[in-house]
Parts: C-alpha cells; sequence; structure tokens
C-alpha cells in the first residue's frame, strides 16, 4: 500500500484532445507537500505517514503543534492528513512529494468535503419524486408524501429517507481517471468532477478498486536535487525505519 | 490571472490556432472534421453567427444559425475545438445586438442582416 497525497482544488476547466476530444478536468495542486511523521508498528501499532500541506502563519499554529513541525523540521502546514502504508512505503520525514507520484491514465479515489446544501427537502436530498402538479395536490408540491404504513407498524422505520442536512460531508469519488500531471507547479488533472468547493483540500489516493498500473513510483515520487531524473529510486533509506 | 486562466491561456498558445476576428451577425464558414469509418474528411457549415459565448477562455464557443431545406438549424461549435479545420468570414454584417436570438422567430426579408461595408477591427483584437 502506498501513500496518497493531499492536494487543494483550484478548479475546473477543459482540455482539447488531437483527435478532438474534449475532457472535462479538474485541477488539483500539490502546495508544498511533505512528510511530518511517521507512524511504526513499535511506536504506535500500525504504518502510516503523516504528510502535511499548504503554509500556515507560525503565529496562528498552536504551541504543541509548533513543535510537531519543529520535531520534523518543516515549516508549519495548514493541512494535516495521514496515509496508511504497507511498511516498506514509509516515506523520510521532510520528504516532498512531486505530482508524477500519479501516473497519467491511472485510477485514483479521491476524498474532500463536499459543498454544503444546508437543510434540504427530500426531492433534492434523496432524488425523490415530489407530489403532483395539479389533480388536487395543495402547497405540498415537493414533499415526500408518505412515510410508512398504518396502526401496524405504527412507527415510522428508523433510515426513512427524509428531509435534513444535506452536503458538508466527507465524499468519495472512485476510480477518476488521471489525465495529466505537471510536476513543476505540482498540479494533477483529473478527469470530471471532485468533492468540495474552490481552495477546499482533498486526498488523492490509489484506486482500491483497480489494479495499480506498471511504473508508479515506491515508495512515493518525491522532489529531491539529486533524484530529480529518478524519483523512484530516491527514497529507500524510509523503508527500514 | 489566477492559475486557471493561467493554464487556459497556456493551452490556447499551445493549440496554436488561428481564430479570426468575427462577431454576431457576421456570415461565417466553418470547416468542421468530420471521421466516417478510417478516414476524415471536412465538412463546411456555412451561416449566421447568432451568437459568442465564454469570452477569452477555453471553453468559449459560437453559435451558427442556417436555414438549411427550409428549416432553421442551429450549431453551437466550441471555439478551440480540434474538430475546426477552418472558420472565415464571409460577410460582415451590421447588428446592434450581441446575441441575435430574435432572428429564431423570423424569415425571410425580415431576417436579413445589413452588410457592414466599411468594417473596422477593433484595435485591441
Amino acid at each position: 500500500m502506498r501513500s496518497g497525497v493531499i492536494a487543494k482544488k483550484v478548479g475546473m476547466t477543459r482540455l482539447f484532445m488531437e483527435d478532438g476530444r474534449q475532457i472535462p478536468v479538474t485541477v488539483l495542486q500539490l502546495d508544498n507537500l511533505q512528510v511530518v511523521a511517521q507512524r511504526t508498528a513499535d511506536k504506535d501499532g500500525y504504518t502510516a505517514v503523516q504528510l502535511g500541506a499548504g503554509a500556515a502563519k507560525a503565529k496562528n499554529v498552536s504551541q504543541p503543534m509548533r513543535g510537531h513541525f519543529a520535531k520534523a523540521q518543516v515549516a508549519p502546514k495548514r493541512k494535516l492528513a495521514e496515509f496508511r502504508v504497507s511498511p516498506e512505503n514509509l516515506i523520510d520525514i521532510g520528504a516532498e512529494i512531486s505530482a508524477e507520484h500519479f501516473l497519467e491514465g491511472q485510477k485514483v479515489d479521491v476524498s474532500g468535503t463536499s459543498i454544503g446544501k444546508g437543510f434540504a427537502g427530500a426531492m433534492k436530498r434523496h432524488n425523490f419524486g415530489g407530489l403532483r402538479a395539479s389533480h388536487g395536490v395543495s402547497i405540498s408540491h415537493r414533499s415526500h408524501g408518505s412515510t410508512g404504513q398504518c396502526q401496524d407498524p405504527g412507527k415510522v422505520f428508523k433510515g426513512k429517507k427524509m428531509a435534513g442536512h444535506m452536503g458538508a460531508a466527507r465524499v468519495t469519488t472512485q476510480n477518476l481517471e488521471v489525465v495529466k500531471t505537471d510536476a513543476d507547479r505540482g498540479l494533477i488533472m483529473i478527469k470530471g468532477a471532485v468533492p468540495g468547493s474552490k481552495g477546499g483540500w482533498v486526498t488523492i489516493k490509489d484506486a482500491v478498486k483497480k489494479k495499480l498500473p506498471d511504473g508508479v513510483p515506491f515508495p512515493a515520487a518525491v522532489k529531491a536535487a539529486a533524484a530529480s531524473e529518478a524519483p523512484a529510486e530516491a527514497p529507500v533509506e524510509g523503508a527500514e525505519e | 490571472m489566477n492559475l486557471i486562466a493561467q493554464l487556459e491561456a497556456e493551452q490556447i498558445a499551445a493549440l496554436g490556432k488561428t481564430i479570426p476576428d468575427f462577431k454576431a451577425g457576421d456570415t461565417i464558414r466553418v470547416g468542421y472534421k468530420v471521421t466516417e469509418g478510417s478516414r476524415t474528411r471536412v465538412q463546411a457549415y456555412e451561416g449566421v453567427c447568432i451568437s459568442r459565448n465564454g469570452g477569452k477562455g477555453i471553453g468559449a464557443s459560437f453559435t451558427v444559425r442556417k436555414i438549411s431545406f427550409g428549416e432553421g438549424v442551429e450549431r453551437v461549435f466550441p471555439l478551440y475545438s480540434t474538430n475546426i479545420d477552418s472558420i472565415e468570414v464571409v460577410r460582415r454584417g451590421r447588428v446592434r445586438r450581441a446575441k441575435l436570438y430574435y432572428l429564431r422567430a423570423r424569415r425571410g426579408k425580415s431576417a436579413r442582416i445589413a452588410e457592414d461595408a466599411n468594417y473596422k477591427p477593433k484595435s485591441d483584437a
């Protein structure tokens, strides 16, 4: 299992291909994405890497968190996330991950916080059909209709789909295709829409339901001066820890 | 310029298309690539441009209306589509609207557009 990445949603655009196809893409940006901590089996009982992205002002970071960043010798980060990895795929603390972590054409799963819709009715929230426009329906054209049976069972079953709060929840969209990556600017272009609003943070992982393509960098594509053209072999030292 | 606008500007430059200066009211001929089986050919579509959409972005499009066998036909083309072989301006029209949707309700004489005889392109274009 390989680490994922934290990215910021920049917005959407389209790409014109040579054969006349147009591909709608979401542009995601890796912003100072570094490894902040490692979780190891001896110490924590599981193996994972903690990544940090973005830049936070030191004065706005709490004292304990400043210590945490200082220990890793990285600048304070805006967003932290942990990714479970297998022990041989641990990445060195402080290593910066580049956009080449994903290959073009690879399938990924993208998680983010969806845009909040507030208190939404049953039509919007659960795709109910609503009631008729005429034939005696009064005032309740967008209502959900009946919620159950009669005296037996005499209650509304738990989990009945009704109006309520919608959105602002963690959503994962699976099997999205990586169309293009740009390592210089840290951009990953993914076909289709991605949960959340512009400027929101999302996490990208290898698709769990698809086979990993050949040639993906292990344990991660790390930005380093020495290993610029061969990012795959660079961070082997991280495997021992 | 934000990152999306920058990426779109780069892609427009990379596509290297020459878009002629045209606006709503102009009669234009669009060479559109059509693939039939394995071979491709260029099909011409000529009509009045009745709207341009999307400004300077990569998502910009334009609508061309023509009367084909007595039936009004409108086609929307993405301005930067790689399927577009050529765009040429056949006639400059003089109109006072940006969107000529009123032409849909007109037929024959009232659907004509006066020619802009002394057309001057805008300096910034």
